[in-house]
C-alpha cells in the first residue's frame, strides 16, 4: 500500500457484505487492497464508537455494509445500523470532519462486484477530498 | 431517575479550550440509563473531542472513567488521586454530580450535559417528565397521574379551557400531548374514583417545593456524628 492509498475500514455484516467480499476475491475481482474488513454477525452489532475509533485510529474512511433492506437475518438491525451511522456523520461534521468519509451500503451475499465497487468507489472518494482526516487546520481554525 | 442531555459537541469543545489534560468522569446511574453520561457515552464524547482536537493540531489528553453514583462522595473517592492531577474534568453526570465534585475538589469540574427533569421511561430513546418534585405528593386523590408535573399550568382542578376536543392539551412542546386531567378523568373511571374529582383543591403550599429555596432532607436516626 502506497502513503496515497487511504486507509479504509469496512464493518461487513457477516452473511451479506463479508460473503460478497469473498465472493468478489473468488471471482478475482480487483478492488483497492487498503479496505480492512471487519466482520461483524449483524450491522446491527455496530456501536458508533467503533467507527470513531477506527477513525481515532487512523482510517481515512469507515464503510458500513449490512443485507439489503428486509433481509437483515435479524429483521432490523442493518436498519438501526443506518440510523447510527447517520447519527455519526452528523457528529463528523461538527467536529471538522467531511461526513463523506463515513457511508453506510446495502448488499447481498451475491454481490461480489458490488463490493468491489463499493470499495473502489469510497477509495475515490476519499482520494478527491483535500486533506487527510487528521491533517491539523493551522492553529487557531476550526 | 434524573434525565439530562448531553450538550451541543460545540459547547463542550468551547469549555474544554483552555485544557490539555481532563479526566472525563461518568456516572452509571440515571444518566447511563438514559443514555446521555454513562461510560458508553464517555467513550464517544472522548473519542469525539480526540479526533476534534486532533484535528485542529491541539491533541488533548483523556483519562476515562465512570463512577456509580457520583453523588456521593464515597463512589468518588477512588478517583481522588486521578482528579488531582488533571487540569479539569468534565463530568457526564447530573448537575448533582458536577456539584458534588467541585465541592470536594479544587479543579475545575465542567458540566458535559444539560440536566432536564426526573423522568420515566417511555420506549427506548424516548424519557418523558411525570413528577416535578413537589414535595408533597398528591397521586392519591388523582389516580397516580400527576398534574403538577404533567399538566403544563401544574393545574391542580383541570381542565382548563385549553383542553382539544380530541383530548391533548392546548400547550404543544414536543408534539402533541394528552391533557393531564382528561389522563386523571379517564383513569379515576377505571378506578371507580371519579367522586375525588368533587374534592375541590384549595391553594397548594408551595413551600415544600423549591420555591422555597434549596431543600435538604434530615434523617436524625441516620447521623453518625452527636
Ligand atoms: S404531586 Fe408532587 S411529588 Fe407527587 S408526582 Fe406530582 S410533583 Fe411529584
Ligand atoms: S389542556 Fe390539560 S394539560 Fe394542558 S394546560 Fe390545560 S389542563 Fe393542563
Ligand atoms: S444480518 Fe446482515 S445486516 Fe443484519
Amino acid at each position: 500500500m502506497t502513503n496515497s492509498e487511504p486507509k479504509i475500514v469496512a464493518f461487513c455484516c457477516h452473511y451479506c457484505a463479508f460473503a460478497a467480499a469473498d465472493l468478489a476475491g473468488v471471482l478475482r475481482l480487483k478492488y483497492p487492497p487498503n479496505v480492512h474488513i471487519i466482520r461483524l454477525p449483524c450491522t446491527g452489532k455496530l456501536d458508533t464508537l467503533y467507527i470513531l475509533k477506527a477513525f481515532e485510529a487512523g482510517a481515512d474512511g469507515v464503510i458500513v455494509a449490512g443485507c439489503l433492506e428486509g433481509g437483515c437475518h435479524f429483521i432490523s438491525g442493518n436498519l438501526r445500523a443506518k440510523k447510527r451511522v447517520l447519527a455519526v456523520k452528523g457528529l463528523l461534521a461538527r467536529i471538522g470532519i467531511a461526513p463523506e468519509r463515513l457511508e453506510f451500503f446495502n448488499l447481498s451475499s451475491a454481490q461480489g462486484d458490488r463490493f468491489a465497487q463499493i470499495a473502489r468507489e469510497m477509495t475515490e472518494r476519499i482520494k478527491s477530498l483535500s486533506s487527510s482526516v487528521l491533517t491539523p487546520l493551522p492553529e487557531g481554525k476550526g | 431517575m434524573i434525565v439530562a442531555d448531553q450538550k451541543p459537541i460545540e459547547e463542550i469543545l468551547q469549555m474544554l479550550e483552555p485544557y490539555r489534560k481532563v479526566l472525563f468522569l461518568g456516572c452509571q446511574t440515571c444518566v447511563a440509563v438514559c443514555m446521555a453520561g454513562g461510560e458508553k457515552e464517555v467513550g464517544l464524547l472522548a473519542a469525539a473531542v480526540r479526533l476534534a482536537r486532533k484535528h485542529q493540531g491541539r491533541p488533548i489528553e483523556i483519562v476515562e472513567g465512570a463512577v456509580k453514583r457520583q453523588c456521593d462522595d464515597e463512589f468518588n473517592e477512588p478517583w481522588a488521586k486521578t482528579i488531582e492531577q488533571q487540569e479539569a474534568v468534565l463530568s457526564l453526570a447530573c448537575g448533582v454530580g458536577v456539584n458534588k465534585l467541585s465541592e470536594r475538589f479544587d479543579v475545575p469540574i465542567l458540566p458535559a450535559l444539560n440536566t432536564k427533569f426526573f423522568g420515566e421511561v417511555e420506549r427506548q430513546g424516548v424519557w418523558a417528565e411525570v413528577c416535578a418534585g413537589c414535595g408533597n405528593c398528591i397521586l392519591h386523590l388523582t389516580g397516580g397521574i400527576c398534574p403538577i408535573a404533567r399538566c403544563a399550568k401544574n393545574l391542580l382542578n383541570g381542565p382548563c379551557g385549553g383542553v382539544r376536543a380530541d383530548g391533548t392539551c392546548e400547550v404543544a412542546q414536543n408534539g402533541s400531548r394528552p391533557c393531564a386531567w382528561v389522563m386523571i378523568y379517564e383513569r379515576l373511571g377505571k378506578l371507580n374514583q371519579r367522586q375525588n374529582l368533587e374534592n375541590i383543591f384549595g391553594a397548594k403550599d408551595w413551600s415544600s417545593d423549591r420555591h422555597g429555596g434549596p431543600r435538604k432532607r434530615i434523617r436524625e436516626d441516620m447521623l453518625l456524628e452527636g
